[in-house]
Formats: structure tokens, sequence, C-alpha cells
């Protein structure tokens, strides 16, 4: 099923469709009232945002979830010039990298929302960006908790720190843009270009310690060529990064599937919104009907 | 603060931040999903 904005200059996907074809437009009268709670009990098993394919996930990444802190927190050896305080990386590169990734999706979903205008791509820009916001927050934190006893100070206007700074601050400013009050084809435009800037911006955060003199250290998992870390330390850290990858995937399900309520919600307000004011004034339901009662003053012409 | 305060502040930070956000997202979407009609919340 599709529907259309009712501004109608984008297109809604369902939940399963990127493609957009024609359907019922949002601002007819919704099949069930806003406030109504669902009906039947079929319609009661489908509340909320999980799915079986979700709850499966949820319980992958939970068990995950336990054997990567024994991993990180048990099995993995101390490092020889941080101690344990290299345990912390096990959770801070994996995060800043879905950090990365969730810029990168949010650029590529605005790009093809500006090309395309389906609003599953403009909702897939949103969902991605609010989770990468999230995760670069937790980035800068957890930097900061192992810098203090690594680097002596929790925080130095390194090129790396202050890059991921602007990038959170971009990101803030996607989500900012977002809730701005406009049309919904205006905001989400609005939004996109913003969205745009990510990719480079996370480009130069990730070259940065090249590119600057910084205090921060350099590409260590990527570094193929000369590896610089212990075996089990690598296998503890590609397997966080495989478990926040699933955190991420799922967050991302849920914050999109969420998102489209939101979306539904929104339109379906507006619809009632409409039918109440209209009745106010007097019209009959339905577009272009004529008022109940015209004005009976002489001279006063109809609103 | 030893090694080990900053390994728990840290992993603590962020547990508690993923959960916090995870269960905000269910609780709005269930709030949500209660106010739009089942056939436009039909999931994966």
């Amino acid at each position: 099923m599709t529907t259309q904005r009712s501004d109608a200059t984008t297109t809604t996907a369902a939940p399963s469709e990127p493609t957009s074809n024609a359907g019922p437009h949002p601002a007819s009268p919704p099949a069930q009232s806003p406030a109504a709670p669902a009906a039947t009990p079929s319609a009661e098993g489908r509340i909320g945002t999980g799915s079986r394919g979700t709850r499966i996930l949820g319980l992958v990444t939970l068990a995950g979830i336990a054997l990567g802190a024994y991993l990180a927190l048990v099995s993995s050896p101390q490092d020889e010039n941080m101690g344990d305080v290299v345990r912390i990386l096990y959770i801070h590169v994996p995060i800043v990298s879905m950090a990365y990734v969730g810029c990168v999706l949010t650029t590529v979903a605005s790009a093809v929302y500006l090309w395309k205008k389906s609003v599953w791509w403009d909702i897939t820009a949103a969902a991605s960006a609010e989770i990468a916001m999230v995760f670069t927050a937790l980035t800068l934190v957890i930097g900061m908790i192992w810098g203090r006893p690594t680097w002596g100070v929790w925080w130095v206007w390194d090129a790396r720190l202050t890059s991921t700074a602007m990038l959170l601050l971009l990101l803030l400013g996607y989500l900012a843009v977002r809730r701005l009050p406009s049309a919904a084809g205006t905001r989400s435009k609005r939004a996109a270009i913003v969205g745009l800037l990510l990719l480079p911006n996370v480009f130069i955060v990730n070259r940065s310690v090249t590119w600057w003199r910084s205090l921060h250290q350099g590409t260590t998992i990527l570094n193929t060529l000369q590896p610089k870390i212990h075996d089990q330390m690598a296998i503890t850290l590609v397997f966080a990064m495989a478990v926040v990858a699933l955190v991420f995937a799922w967050l991302l399900v849920h914050r999109w599937r969420l998102a489209w309520l939101e979306e539904q919600v929104l339109g379906h307000d507006l619809d009632q919104a409409i039918l109440d004011r209209r009745a106010e004034a007097g019209f009959e339901p339905g577009y272009g009907a004529a008022p109940i009662a015209q004005p009976t003053t002489p001279g006063v012409d109809a609103p | 603060m030893s090694d080990w305060g900053y390994v728990a502040m840290a992993w603590t930070i962020t547990v508690a931040v993923l959960v916090a956000y995870a269960v905000w997202i269910i609780v709005r979407g269930r709030s949500l999903s209660r106010r739009v009609p089942p056939e436009d919340r039909r999931w994966l």
C-alpha cells in the first residue's frame, strides 16, 4: 500500500516497499479515529514496532552483548601501555564506526530522497541520523573517559576530537531542521540538503589524524599492512564491532517504524483538524462542498 | 580513580544510554501504534 503526503510533493511507501505507486491520499478520512484503540485482537497483536524478525534479532544481539562483554572485560589481555583502560576501546571503536555508518546512510538516503521524493528514504535518513547522533555523543563521552587516564585530561582541542564534536553539532542541526515548523515536503528537502553534508564531515573526521598533528592514535584495525594489535585483542574488537552493528540494526528498524507511525499519526491528526475546521465553518464533508449555511447579513460576503 | 573505575564508568554509561534509547523507542512506538489503523503498520 502506498500513500501520498497532503502537500502533494512527496510520496509515501508502505514499510516494506521503497517504491512509490499511486494510492489513497492521507487527507481522506482515516479508516479509524486517531484516538480510537485497536479494535480487533489481531490488530492488538501488532501493537508496537516489533515483529518476529526483530525479536529474533534482539535475542541474537543480547547473546552477542553477553559474549562480547565476557571477551572484552574478562578474556582479553591487558595492553602493555594502557593496562585495563584498553577495555574501553572495545566499545569506543565499534560505536564510532557505527556512528560513521549512520552518517553515511543518512547522506545516501537524503540524496535518494532528493532524487525520488520518496518518504521511505526520508524516514530512513531521519532514523539513521538520530541513531548516529546518539552514537556520536556516546563516542565523545567514552573517548573523554578513555582520555582522562591515558592523556591526563578529559578533553583537548585535538583535530579528531574537535572534528567529531563538529559532526555531533551537524547531526543536532539536521535533527533541528527536521523539527522546524513547515510543510512536510519543504522540511524534508531542507533536512536532506543538510544530510548531504554528513558524508564529507565523516571523511574529515576519519582523515583528521592523518592530515593534522593529532594526539589521537591513528588507524589500527584497517592498517592491515602493519598490524599493531594483539590477535586476541583484534578478535575481541572485531566481535564487538559485529555486536554493535547488530545493536545499530535493531535500533534502526525500530526507529524507522516509529518514524513511520509518527508520519501516519501526523497525517491523521491533520485530517481530523481539517474535518473539524470544515465542520466549524458549516461545510459538508468532502472537497468543494457548498457551505451548509450562507451568511444572512446583507452586504457581507461569505468567508 | 583506578583503571577499572574508568572502564566501569564507560561501559555503564554506554549500556544505560542505549537501553534508555531503546526503551523510549519501544514505549513511544507502542503508544503511537494504537492510533494508527492496523493496515498502516504491517511490518516486515
